[in-house]
């Protein structure tokens, strides 16, 4: 039973990172702008973040939660935010290739985000804001200490939550609101959307950007929370932005998928460190790491199975990846 | 009518508007005038600027010169955004929609209502458009569900929807049924005694005295003038279309021992929308001899070609080549390396020369090849046999080009149509199929193409010519398939037969039935 | 006519036009501009947050790389490693298919490439080793590519992704596998360290020699192909329009997967090249994120060889680099040169759309005129 409520939660914490940038990747995709910078812009919400809270916590000797959490927040939208403005001013408005910009705002928010993080290291391998670490790990006061309900529903810090309403949030954004119709129109046909007087380069600019920072935020949690408050030279947010890329198509670029869909994804990935016990498998533990690429294999799936069938609805914007210019001819 | 338009002030004038696209002059000094309570159609062939024109009034494109005027005040219309708050909307004729959208959310789109998104209200709203005007439209169906004519109910309602009292329909009757048509053009007419200004760009000219008031005329980019409908004829408006008036001239050679050589029976097609493109046509190409397929843009005739040419899949029916020596051959199922295969010399000059016809990115040597390239050996391709063809094909064609390495993108139409006629014709073909190879070329290029259809005529191959101008299909034509909304409108001598009897099979089917354009 | 009408005269100050004609000076004039800009950038970077003066910096960078011949020799290979998986992208590329799977294939090419030296290593002579490991790491990677090929042929399915998501597959195997050879131990450590077997030999003194002859062959091999064989000529076609690839009588989904199988097989000899000549072992990092890095290189590149060459030689030179000023600097560390690479590449990009669009005054006067004349 504990192995079993120690995997939900980690399950949970995993999926909150993933539930971050995939909700952020989705408001980008509906506006037809592929980022692949998602990793890299991980990267840059985290170390900023980090790197405020770090210097708060140590610069003063009773650091209140209220303003840690502001700044952390603060220092993580912005940094991320301005990954998701380099994006869109290469692409949208000079026109640059999407992959190619992405893939190189991933290598770049890495870079910065080590490069600096080996300043804050001091030459140690890893550093910890213990302080932002309490403060972003707090339970649910009271409704955490429910017994078992309690510790698989609300035995989270705050930023569990925030994503889930992050993502409701995005699903009625896009779904039932004016701007979320415009925006939809922009990544499926923005040609059309023009022709309605749309403004095209605003609306893919501000999804970008608002995108970035919505995915920023995984970072942030990242680092603050799933990571224990640590930075260290050798993080695994790359290839957690990676799965967050991959669970936009597992949920078929509606964020009302993401929610569960980064929890299962949670669930497979650690699968190999619970399961066994659990089940009383006996399989040998190389093996049972294997189950950690059914997420993208199931994406893979998915992926397939919508090609095949052709769901318009499900295939992700018409014109996601292209840049769009009003005069091509 | 015409006093009278003097005296009003225009809903919109535009004054000396020029676009230019790269090296190609769109409009140059084009000046017009549309006024409230009038259908005007702009007039004009494929080419002449009509919807380039209405594209910088409707805000999408931006002119490079000149003035725009709204009840007599200048603006300027940076963006479709603002042309709607002018209250001009304009009906394209490519569909602006988004597919995965339903009816009610494209029509709703764009706009900036204050309050929540309620999508069901404008529900009820559309329902009392489509009761007011007699549209039938599901508002809450996908687009990517629709038909075609569907498809554009859903954008003239987004127009209406909008309240635009300046309307631009291009080529709204395209892909109407006659039917259709007539219901539209009532629509029209009510929006007209509301006080509406409408524009109809078109170029059927039935239409145009079936439902205009006046009628403007653009000729490759310029403007010609204006005639009022009632005052005017169908042969003045051609004359104003096409310049003087045409006598073509043509030589006509006759037929060198025809024999049957491509014979197609019951060829039906139906597209991935399940709209039956060709129904069940039959008829016979001879060769040594030209036979002209005429009919409204859209009737099927680009779905012939490419069935004949192995790019199209068909439903059903037989296409069979006939060699020399009697022996059939099925043409149905193969693509065109299989039909090549057969030892069939088929060329084809499509409609969509560089998009289809010819790479617009590789200069004129190895867009010699793009036919030929498997030729030889070894898996290198060889470059001097098409860069002889090339220089030939320049010199005999009169190409104008910088190089012979020039992008044919660069080029001219009329010199990119040189290349991908002489580069058909220089394989030697059996049979040769044209699409609208004439079209947007001067008249120059126009009679040197002419001439060179003939001399392959004259070689024995059998030629099957697409085209939209009657006048020349009459003349250069043996015999002329008419085709009607994808059916098999009649099989006509081009020796013997007359423009109206084309024109009027083109648009009215054997059987009687009330056509919108044609009870004059 | 009033000023209310004057404040609707409100025109777009400039506009973008497509250049028709890009001569070879203004492209590469751009390009040469945009990295001269990078470097500055680059340079005020390096001087806000260290302090040192950007010119030594780049002065020990360029040092560091050309004055040892080791230095140079290992930045040669990893330049050959990195064009090794820009040439297999090239034919993608031209396709306009999206292969940024380049990652997965060099890693299975690299698996197979060990699984052969680890199970059949001293068993045969090592001709016919080398001859297996070549052509079941061919085999590999050419089978990662193809399956998103194949159901891009089939059914049109989005390849970016596809290939994107295979790339962790990949690594998920080759952890799975290392994890299980390693056993008990902390790393896998170099394969048949003791009997050297499926070990390039050594010419000129280094293994890794081998390796750079054979990508100079395939750069060689990919700049025929692209260029004058028939297939590179299908390629192009493809790339422009499928319609008109059809009308050419080009079987479009058979050149999908006929030129993917290709790409994978390439990128599978990046692995194998890695494997025998640098490496001695396989891991999850056996890659070392150059099958992204190529796509960036190949794009920019324009798909064209030499130019693949001199991307390839930037970034690697400014990889070493960074490892040079970071040993000379405290300041400095290795992760300097993504943020240097990063900077530069999105300068590159940038400059792309001055060479193929134009800003253009509108002309004022005409406007003007008719807004006075009323």
């Amino acid at each position: 039973m504990m192995t079993l409520i120690a995997w939900i939660n980690r399950a949970i914490w995993f999926g909150t990172v993933i539930m971050f940038g995939s909700t952020g990747e989705i408001i980008t995709e509906r506006s037809g702008n592929l980022n692949l910078g998602v990793p890299g812009i991980m990267f840059l919400g985290g170390f900023a973040s980090f790197a405020g809270a770090y210097y708060y916590e140590n610069s003063t000797p009773d650091p209140s939660s209220a303003v840690i959490i502001l700044i952390a927040l603060i220092c993580g939208i912005l940094a991320s935010t301005f990954g998701g403005l380099i994006y869109s001013f290469l692409t949208i408005t000079l026109r640059a290739n999407q992959n190619v910009t992405g893939l190189a705002l991933t290598i770049f928010g890495s870079g910065i985000a080590n490069f600096f993080g080996v300043q804050v290291l001091n030459g140690g391998t890893s550093v910890k804001a213990a302080f932002t670490h309490t403060v972003f790990s707090k339970p649910v006061p009271f409704l955490s200490k429910l017994g078992v309900f309690g510790d698989i529903f609300f035995s989270y810090g705050f930023m569990v939550y925030l994503a889930i309403i992050l993502a409701v949030l995005t699903h009625l954004v896009i779904s039932r609101t004016r701007i979320g119709l415009n925006l939809r129109a922009v990544g499926e046909n923005p040609a059309t959307a023009d022709s309605v007087g749309i403004s095209v380069s605003k609306y893919k600019y501000l999804a970008t950007c608002i995108g970035a920072s919505v995915t920023g935020l995984g970072g942030v949690y990242y680092v603050l929370d799933y990571g224990y408050g640590t930075w260290s030279s050798s993080s695994s947010i790359e290839g957690l932005g990676w799965l967050a890329v991959a669970l936009v198509i597992f949920a078929r670029w509606k964020p009302r998928n993401i929610i569960w869909g980064a929890y299962v994804f949670g669930i497979f990935f650690w699968f190999y460190n619970y399961a066994p016990a659990l089940l009383n498998l006996t399989w040998p533990n190389t093996i049972v790491i294997l189950t950690q690429m059914i997420p993208y294999v199931i994406t893979i799936l998915v992926l397939i199975y919508v090609s095949a069938k052709q769901k318009k609805d499900s295939l992700g914007p018409a014109a996601l990846g292209l840049s769009y210019y009003r005069e091509e001819r | 009518m015409e006093s009278q338009n003097e005296k009003r002030v225009p809903a919109v004038s535009m004054r000396n508007i020029t676009k230019t696209f790269g090296s190609v002059v769109a409009n140059d000094h084009v000046g017009l005038d549309i006024y409230r309570g009038e259908i005007l159609a702009l007039l004009g062939e494929n080419g002449s600027g009509k919807t380039t024109l209405m594209n910088m009034l409707s805000g999408l494109y931006y002119p490079d010169e000149g003035q725009i005027f709204i009840d007599g005040s200048e603006v300027s219309i940076p963006n479709p955004r603002v042309a709607l708050g002018m209250g001009i909307g304009m009906v394209h004729q490519h569909f602006k929609l988004v597919d995965v959208l339903t009816a009610t959310e494209n029509i709703v789109l764009g706009l900036k209502d204050k309050g929540r998104l309620d999508l069901d209200a404008a529900a009820v709203k559309i329902r009392k458009i489509c009761t007011d005007y007699g549209f039938d439209i599901d508002p809450h169906r996908k687009i990517y569900d629709m038909s075609v004519s569907e498809k554009q109910t859903v954008e003239i309602i987004k127009v209406l929807y909008r309240g635009a009292d300046i309307l631009i329909l291009d080529e709204p009757t395209a892909v109407l049924t006659p039917q259709e048509t007539t219901r539209l053009f009532d629509i029209i007419r009510n929006m007209k005694s509301d006080g509406k200004a409408i524009i109809i760009i078109t170029h059927k000219l039935q239409e145009v005295m079936h439902v205009s008031d006046r009628v403007a005329v653009l000729r490759k980019g310029a403007y010609i003038g204006d005639l009022v409908t009632k005052n005017t004829s169908i042969q003045e408006m051609t004359d104003m279309m096409v310049g003087h008036k045409v006598n073509l001239n043509i030589d006509r050679p006759d037929p060198v021992s025809p024999s049957p050589r491509i014979v197609v029976k019951d060829l039906t097609v139906t597209d991935k929308d399940g709209l039956v493109k060709l129904d069940h046509v039959s008829f016979t190409a001879n060769s040594g001899e030209i036979l002209g397929i005429a009919g409204i843009s859209g009737s099927g005739q680009k779905e012939l070609l490419e069935a004949i040419a192995g790019l199209q899949t068909v439903d059903s029916g037989s296409i069979e080549y006939i060699e020399d020596n009697g022996s059939h051959d099925q043409l149905i199922g193969k693509d065109p390396l299989a039909i090549s295969n057969l030892g069939v010399s088929l060329s084809f000059v499509p409609e969509d020369r560089l998009g289809m016809g010819l790479v617009g990115n590789m200069d004129i040597t190895d867009n010699m090849m793009l036919r030929s390239f498997r030729n030889g050996k070894t898996v290198f391709t060889d470059r001097k046999a098409p860069r002889k063809l090339a220089g030939h094909v320049v010199k005999k064609l009169g190409v104008v080009t910088p190089d012979l390495s020039t992008p044919v993108r660069k080029l001219s139409g009329g010199n990119v149509q040189k290349i991908l006629v002489g580069r058909e014709i220089a394989s030697t073909p059996t049979v040769l199929l044209s699409a609208y190879a004439v079209r947007g070329l001067d008249i120059n290029s126009a009679y040197l193409i002419y001439d060179l259809m003939n001399q392959q005529k004259e070689a024995g191959v059998s030629i099957v010519y697409v085209g939209e101008d009657l006048d020349v299909l009459l003349a250069l034509c043996d015999r002329i398939v008419v085709l009607c909304g994808g059916s098999c409108n009649g099989i006509l001598d081009a020796r013997t037969t007359t423009k109206e009897e084309v024109g009027l099979r083109m648009t009215t089917k054997k059987e009687p039935a009330s056509v919108g354009g044609s009870d004059e | 006519m009033s000023n209310s009408t004057r404040t609707q005269v409100r025109e777009p100050f400039m506009h973008i036009t497509k250049r028709t004609d890009v001569k070879l000076w203004q492209s590469w004039g751009a390009r040469i501009i945009a990295i001269i800009l990078a470097l500055v950038v680059n340079g005020f970077f390096i001087d806000s947050v260290t302090g040192l003066n950007p010119v030594d910096v780049y002065k020990i960078m360029w040092t560091g790389t050309f004055e040892s011949t080791y230095n140079f020799m290992t930045t040669l290979r990893d330049v050959a490693m990195l064009l090794c998986i820009s040439l297999a992208l090239a034919p993608a590329f031209k396709m306009r298919f999206w292969n940024i799977g380049a990652e997965g294939q060099v890693l299975m090419g690299a698996l197979l490439s060990a699984v052969v030296m680890i199970y059949l290593g001293g068993k045969i002579p090592s001709s016919s080793l080398f001859i297996i490991m070549f052509i079941v790491s061919c085999a590999a990677g050419a089978l990662w590519a193809a399956i998103p090929a194949y159901f891009r042929a089939k059914w049109k399915t989005n390849e970016t992704l596809f290939t994107l998501m295979m790339n962790y597959v990949a690594i998920d195997i080759v952890d799975v596998c290392t994890n299980t050879w390693r056993g008990s131990k902390s790393s896998m450590g170099q394969i048949n360290a003791h009997t050297k077997a499926g070990w390039f030999p050594k010419v000129l003194g280094y293994r890794f020699t081998i390796s750079i002859l054979i990508v100079l062959a395939l750069a060689i091999i990919i700049e025929l192909y692209l260029n004058h064989s028939k297939h590179g000529y299908e390629l192009s076609v493809l790339g422009e329009s499928e319609d008109t690839a059809r009308y050419a009588g080009i079987n479009v989904q058979k050149v999908i997967v006929r030129t993917m199988l290709m790409s994978g097989a390439i990128c599978g000899i990046a692995g194998f090249i890695t494997v025998a000549g640098t490496d001695m072992t396989v891991s999850s990092a056996t890659a070392r994120g150059f099958g992204f890095t190529a796509i960036i290189v190949t794009w920019l590149a324009g798909l064209k060889t030499p130019y693949m060459f001199g991307m390839s030689f930037l970034l690697i030179f400014l990889e070493k680099g960074a490892s040079q000023i970071s040993s000379a600097y405290s300041s400095l560390n290795d992760y300097s040169t993504q943020v240097i690479t990063g900077i530069i590449l999105f300068f590159i990009l940038g400059s792309e759309f001055f060479v193929k669009y134009k800003l253009v005054r509108r002309k004022k006067e005409t406007a003007k005129k008719g807004g006075d004349s009323k």
